[in-house]
């Protein structure tokens, strides 16, 4: 019992002198932030802050209110101003609520150092690198072309109610795509070189039209599952799609059903990813009405994966003005994620592939067509075929 | 192709209407963060 005493007071008093030495000497400014403090915090480095975010005076010692000093609750005026600045003021508003007694919000500038910076950098030219990719493999691979001859024999791929769900989803995404692009480019690409005018009309039309395309986008989203997840279930023909590339490098054509493996990639992409973004989206659409991240933050940490891929803990207590932030972000990432696999996905159902868009025009695609890529489901349709009554009249 | 066309005029007609129906939710700015004591116009 003793020992553990000790080791308990040997450890304790350890961890307290290395807590000591890792304090910053601010003795020179009597405890305010020094030169190092203010340097660290310009360059951007994370440095521990709590010395001025929690010196915010305490109440407790306050001077009677009729008293010379009394007047601001025996806080100081820097202490009240600290924590106005970390937002730990009690703030009270008669209009706004929660979000307008938010007076400081130093988040702001973080995401829009992001927003500006890293953001647009990396997505980019993730995009740009993504569209190069695609060129290269066009130029080394060519058009994945029919080999068999065509027959002349038409089946029909995707019925009408289907394409009108796929054209209503690719449509609004390319709009939602290009005008999001605008939105986040036109201080850097428009602006000046067509005048900040002209910008600033490009913004307003695109903010118009991602505000309220946003419906058609959710509804064609939901539409393309409804209509195909019972398609989209991964099963073993997907283990021999995926061992011989699909066909795409090399010159096999693994047999598939209606969506081989690459195709249940881009739909759960454009599920999961296309999901996230239209949620992310709603709540940006109402500003403060849906905050998503302190829950996500909180179940995220007890669950324990920030620990598992080496972050800290996510943080759980955001202002409504950061919780906007986040939900930006994230769809933002989300959406650069999603171009780039609409991109591929687009090259391989035009120039990329004979035949394939037709699937998606006319709906109809000719048999040598549907025997190369999607084998077992032509099968099917002709055994349905086969055993559907003759008198009954064909779908158109 | 008219499953495309129908689509993207499905796309407008939807825009329209919320656009329509967003304007009466009253959730613009100025209905949000303005009162009776408030006024942002």
């Amino acid at each position: 019992m003793l020992r553990v005493a000790l080791a308990l007071i040997l450890s304790l008093s350890l961890g307290i002198m290395a807590q000591a030495q890792e304090t910053p000497d601010r003795s020179a400014t009597g405890g305010a932030q020094t030169l190092e403090d203010i340097l660290a915090r310009q360059q951007g480095q994370s440095i521990d802050d709590s010395f001025r975010r929690d010196d915010v005076g305490d109440p407790g010692r306050a001077a009677g209110a009729m008293n010379q000093l009394g007047t601001l609750g025996g806080l100081s005026d820097p202490e009240v101003w600290r924590a106005v600045r970390y937002g730990s003021a009690e703030v009270k508003v008669s209009s706004g609520g929660e979000v307008a007694s938010v007076l400081m919000q130093d988040g702001g500038m973080k995401w829009l150092a992001w927003r500006d910076g890293p953001l647009r950098t990396y997505g980019g030219w993730f995009l740009i690198g993504t569209l190069a990719a695609l060129l290269v493999f066009y130029l080394l691979r060519g058009k994945i072309m029919i080999d068999e001859p065509m027959t002349g024999r038409t089946v029909t791929r995707f019925k009408a109610f289907e394409r009108f769900g796929h054209w209503l989803l690719a449509g609004s995404f390319i709009l939602l795509g290009l005008t999001g692009l605008l939105i986040l480019f036109g201080r850097i690409f428009i602006a000046p070189y067509f005048g900040k005018e002209a910008n600033a009309t490009l913004l307003e039309v695109s903010k118009w039209v991602h505000n309220n395309v946003a419906w058609a986008f959710i509804a064609g989203l939901v539409m393309i599952f409804v209509m195909w997840v019972v398609h989209n279930i991964p099963n073993r023909t997907d283990l021999v799609w995926l061992r011989q590339f699909g066909g795409i490098i090399g010159k096999a054509h693994p047999p598939a059903k209606k969506f081989n493996a690459g195709q249940k990639v881009i739909f759960w992409s454009v599920i999961v990813f296309g999901g996230s973004i239209a949620v992310s989206g709603v709540s940006l659409l109402f500003p403060y009405e849906l905050p998503l991240f302190a829950k996500t933050f909180t179940v995220l940490n007890d669950m324990g994966i920030p620990g598992l891929i080496g972050l800290e803990q996510l943080p759980t207590e955001l202002s409504p003005q950061e919780e906007m932030q986040f939900a930006q972000g994230w769809h933002a990432i989300m959406a650069f994620v999603l171009m780039a696999i609409i991109l591929a996905h687009i090259y391989i159902g035009s120039v990329g592939m004979e035949g394939a868009y037709d699937a998606m025009g006319s709906g109809e695609v000719d048999e040598a067509w549907a025997h190369q890529h999607h084998s077992i489901w032509l099968d099917e349709m002709k055994e349905a075929d086969a055993s559907a009554p003759k008198e009954a009249t064909p779908a158109e | 192709m008219k499953a495309m066309l129908t689509g993207f005029v499905a796309i407008i007609l939807i825009a329209v209407a919320a656009n329509f129906a967003l304007e009466r939710a009253g959730f613009a700015s100025a209905d949000v963060n303005s009162g009776e004591a408030v006024r942002l116009d």
